[in-house]
């Protein structure tokens, strides 16, 4: 289970995505401000080496292999039984892949309007931090990255953001760390308690999740403690207020990495730590946490419909969708659960090049707010149809990524949370409203004064929105190579699931098998 | 039986070589400062910081003799010599060395340098040593008075500050009337065991239990001293003169007085509850938790409404001090000696910590000592920019974010307090935590975010600078390598084999 796959590493590839970013951002912060290109130069370089492990590591990721592969194992602090535990699966391999091509586009497409040097710093430390949440298999390790990726994001949003990030700052470090109060006190219980089953402490997720076990009530009572940190960071309703603050406040680069990567971590967490760890707790807290992700839904629709500035719409939708990858998590069908991380990725990229949109809009007009935005499209006309093309992405049509992860979740949850799907689903048609309105808002009608002047893509934006929605078009089109990495460890997990607790998955018909 | 007290006890004068080092400084500092007008340049603190050298290789001396399996004693059982007491020892000489770096270029800018207050910290260290090793309650108290008396002089050291002259006073009425109640619960666990070495206490009541007994001479003892101890670290509801003094004293000051201060007092606290009063477990352990939690709740929610740094500060001082208090609870609970290294790991990260921080606040403060808000903070970042990058990695240390010091001494007390299965007290330690990040976060947008509204010059003297450059080295080295010093740490428990 622990052993790497067949792929022999000469390298260490894993330590490598977290360790470059790190240098990447100490050399940033020691060259002198005075040479702006080397310290772009440097900053990109890393990130780009960074991007290329990262495909790297997905060209040589064996497909149909459920476990962890490329393991890197190293002890740590060893008096407390801590290591330096990296490995990769299905779940996290495109997480990292994104976060991987996330950053340098980041990194090249949008410049910061002062203090670059300090603000790239921060940027690449961000990208070390997601980075080892998504890779790290030690407990302490992954809080440790889940709990540091706050400080860089804390800078970006309260030094570059718009008029009210300092609250808006302030607000998401505060609630992340409150969430991750009940977690670390969770991880360590987790730790002592299965010294009784273990004999040594430990805080290796695997030993821990496959050698120790709970009792019923205690398990419950880690997994709370666990949830809460990620119900925050999804973030689950009610828990989500700061989402719309942070999101509205950071600047553009920072807002396309916490709609791109950052949320993500929550969600993650939800399947690696929370399905993982704690398999009954997990299934015990289903009908709370389908309501929720459900409330959610709706919630977050009615909420984006109602906004008048254009960037906070998007920061709501973000709530619905994220309500959707929680509902497919808490599904516990493959095909909920795979359409789940599909869509967490699929989240990222469209979400991801909306907020550019946004930013870009607010570049040229200076403002978000809806009604002062009308007739767009005869000015710009690619603009407008780069943002159609996003838009119909994160509604969900068919022929685009969105679709492929929408409808699996909905019909892979269909079986065991009925009634929940069925209200899930309006939330899909309220998607199609409020983007369609604000689309029709901002981009139809005749251009008044002020948005005449709106000016057409330029071609460094061209090519930025271009990967994005090659991202799109292709997944849409052909989901498949990403569905079969996805799926061997997503079944894995649902098998550890049914193993270790009295949940069984309904059979499926298999002509249903690749949505 | 007199002729055997006027014997006098046998003295091992090579394991109090570093006891005796400190004193030598003292007096080698007061006499030749006396009779030398004045010394060269930076002289009197680089003495004072070889003092505390020589001081330390005397403590590396004798980890190596104290052996690990209990406590040696010596001069007639009234000190002790164990691990624990020669890691906190390690932690007192830290403080003195950075302080006194701090100080060289704080008496300078504030002319008013002299050997005086150097004298005074090596009296201050000398009594929190004592504190440290006793093994005896009076033994105990006369360490306590020796701290004591040389910090109410330090605190109202600067003559020229008004607020300085009020610290010291506030301090020495409120700190008279804690030493009177710590006298007088010796005195009553005197009365109710007929002993004030901590063994033989131990001894006199392990053998009284008896349910029926009137315990009430003891308890009313042990609640006198642990009042007097809270007070000392300042843990709520005896906090009040903390903001005060903290605010009023110089900014090097406070920083010693917040890192030996409490390493002194939280490990004869420790010392105390374990060796002499474990057979009375049940009755302090409920007091320890009600204190922990008043502290942590409150110095973090006091915090917030602070607009002073230095007072900020002080109220995150208080809150320390209840994590600390947590490890102490757990440590009632357990026989494992985890609670134990994690309250001198803690002690011993945060003298780090707190010194760094105060000495950011003491070049911040300029002359006169006075810049000490928020207002004065902004735009630390244009004006200063690597101060304002040592003053963020002393703050998200100590709101415990990870990969720094600050995150291992979080996670050992609450590791030791989930150990001991007080799963309250360790979740409410860490939203304490939360709250307390408020104030760091406050703080850090001062520095970088806002901007600055005046740009009077920030100097730093070399002596400051090589502190906090320590400081930052040693809270991120520790952060990603705490093997070591946990490793350490955990021999610093052998006092309980006693």
């Amino acid at each position: 289970m622990i052993a790497a796959s067949g792929a022999a590493v000469s390298f260490p590839a894993l330590s490598l995505l977290i360790i470059l970013p790190i240098i990447g951002s100490v050399l940033v912060a020691l060259l002198s401000e005075r040479r702006a290109e080397y310290v772009k130069l440097a900053a990109l370089l890393t990130s780009v080496a960074t991007g290329a492990i990262s495909l790297w590591v997905l060209a040589a990721f064996e497909t149909h292999d459920a476990g962890f592969q490329f393991v890197s194992r190293h002890p740590w602090i060893e008096p407390w039984g801590i290591s330096w535990h990296l490995g990769i699966d299905g779940i996290s391999l495109f997480l990292v892949v994104l976060t991987g091509v996330l950053f340098p586009l980041v990194i090249a497409g949008i410049d910061p309007h002062h203090d670059e040097k300090r603000y790239l710093a921060w940027l690449l430390l961000l990208e070390a931090g997601v980075m080892g949440s998504f890779l790290s298999l030690d407990l302490v390790l992954f809080f440790l990255f889940f709990e540091i990726v706050l400080v860089p994001m804390y800078f970006l949003i309260g030094g570059w953001g718009y008029d009210n990030r300092i609250y808006a700052a302030t607000k998401f470090f505060l609630y992340t760390m409150f969430g991750s109060a009940f977690m670390l006190v969770g991880i360590v219980a987790t730790a002592l308690l299965a010294r009784n089953d273990l004999g040594y402490v430990t805080f290796d997720l695997v030993t821990l999740a496959e050698k120790s076990s709970f009792a019923t009530d205690t398990a419950r009572w880690l997994f709370m403690s666990f949830a809460i940190a990620f119900a925050v960071k999804v973030p689950v309703f009610p828990l989500h207020t700061w989402l719309p603050d942070a999101h509205t406040q950071a600047p553009t680069g920072g807002s396309v990495i916490l709609a791109g990567v950052l949320l993500k971590m929550g969600t993650y967490g939800f399947l690696r730590f929370g399905l993982y760890l704690f398999p009954e707790a997990a299934v015990w807290a289903r009908p709370l946490f389908l309501t929720l992700a459900t409330i959610g839904i709706i919630y977050g629709a009615i909420a984006a419909t109602m906004q008048t500035d254009l960037k906070r719409l998007v920061a709501y939708s973000s709530v619905a969708h994220l309500g959707f990858i929680v509902l497919g998590t808490f599904a516990f069908t493959d095909q909920a659960l795979t359409g789940g991380v599909m869509q967490m990725v699929n989240h990222g990229v469209s979400t991801g090049a909306l907020f550019l949109l946004v930013g870009m809009i607010y570049e040229r007009r200076h403002t978000r707010v809806i009604a002062e935005l009308r007739g767009l499209q005869q000015v710009a006309p690619i603009f407008a149809a780069a943002f159609m093309v996003v838009m119909l992405s994160s509604i969900g049509v068919p022929g685009l990524n969105g679709f492929v992860g929408e409808f699996l979740i909905l019909i892979g949850s269909f079986s065991t949370a009925r009634w929940w799907v069925v209200i899930a689903a309006t939330g899909v048609i309220l998607a199609a409203l409020y983007l369609l309105w604000a689309y029709q808002r901002v981009f139809h009608g005749e251009p008044d004064e002020a948005n005449s002047s709106f000016a057409e893509l330029k071609p460094r934006e061209g090519a930025l929105l271009a990967v994005f929605i090659a991202a799109i078009v292709f997944t849409g089109l052909y989901p498949k190579p990403m569905l079969e990495r996805i799926e061997p460890s997503v079944k894995k997990l649902i098998e550890h699931v049914e193993e270790r607790s009295d949940y069984t998955q309904p059979e499926i018909e298999h002509s249903e098998g690749e949505g | 039986m007199l002729a055997e007290t006027l014997a006098g006890p046998e003295i091992p004068w090579l394991d109090l070589g570093w006891a005796l080092t400190l004193l030598a400084g003292t007096s080698l500092l007061l006499i030749i400062g006396a009779i030398v007008p004045r010394w060269r340049k930076g002289l009197y603190a680089t003495f004072t910081a070889l003092t505390a050298v020589v001081s330390f290789v005397f403590l590396v001396i004798l980890w190596g003799r104290v052996t690990d399996d209990g406590m040696a004693s010596a001069i007639a059982d009234s000190i002790a010599f164990d691990h624990f007491a020669v890691f906190s020892l390690v932690a007192v000489l830290v403080s003195v060395f950075l302080t006194v770096l701090v100080t060289d270029g704080y008496l300078r800018r504030e002319e008013y340098d002299g050997p005086e207050m150097y004298a005074l910290y090596l009296t201050a260290a000398l009594g929190a040593s004592v504190m440290i090793v006793a093994n005896d309650l009076i033994v105990l108290f006369l360490g306590l008075e020796t701290l004591s008396l040389s910090l109410y002089l330090l605190a109202a050291s600067h003559r020229r500050r008004t607020e300085s002259q009020e610290a010291g006073l506030k301090y020495f009425v409120l700190g008279g009337f804690a030493s009177a109640f710590f006298l007088y619960g010796i005195a009553f666990i005197y009365g109710a065991s007929g002993a004030t070495k901590l063994p033989a206490i131990n001894d006199a009541l392990r053998g009284s239990i008896d349910v029926n007994s009137n315990d009430a001479l003891l308890l009313v003892g042990i609640g006198l001293l642990i009042v007097g101890f809270a007070f000392k670290v300042s843990a709520v509801p005896f906090q009040v003169w903390t903001p005060d003094v903290y605010q009023g004293a110089p900014s090097p000051v406070t920083g010693f007085m917040a890192s030996a201060g409490k390493v002194a007092a939280f490990a004869a606290l420790v010392r105390v509850l374990i060796v002499a009063l474990p057979s009375r477990v049940d009755d302090w352990q409920p007091v320890i938790w009600v204190l922990a939690v008043l502290t942590l709740v409150g110095g973090s929610v006091m915090a917030i409404v602070q607009t002073n740094v230095k007072r900020m500060l002080a109220f995150s001082s208080i809150s320390h001090a209840g994590f600390i208090l947590v490890g102490v609870e757990a440590a009632a609970h357990t026989d494992s000696t985890d609670a134990v290294s994690s309250v001198v790991v803690y002690l011993f990260l945060y003298t780090v910590l707190v010194i760094g921080s105060f000495a950011v606040v003491t070049a911040v403060s300029g002359r006169g000592d006075d810049a000490t808000s928020l207002e004065d903070l902004r735009g630390l970042a244009r004006r200063r920019p690597m101060l304002a990058v040592a003053l963020t990695v002393f703050l998200i240390a100590q709101a415990g974010v990870p990969v720094t010091s600050g995150f291992i001494a979080k996670f050992g007390v609450i590791t030791a307090s989930v150990d001991a299965e007080s799963y309250a007290l360790a979740i409410i330690a860490m939203l304490a935590a939360v709250i307390a990040a408020y104030l760091y976060l406050r703080i850090m947008v001062s520095a970088w975010l806002a901007d600055s509204t005046d740009d009077i010059p920030i100097e730093v003297p070399t002596g400051l600078g090589i502190a906090v450059s320590f400081c930052v080295v040693f809270t991120i080295a520790v952060g990603v390598f705490p093997g070591w010093l946990l490793t350490l740490a955990d021999k610093a428990t052998t006092f309980l084999g006693a």
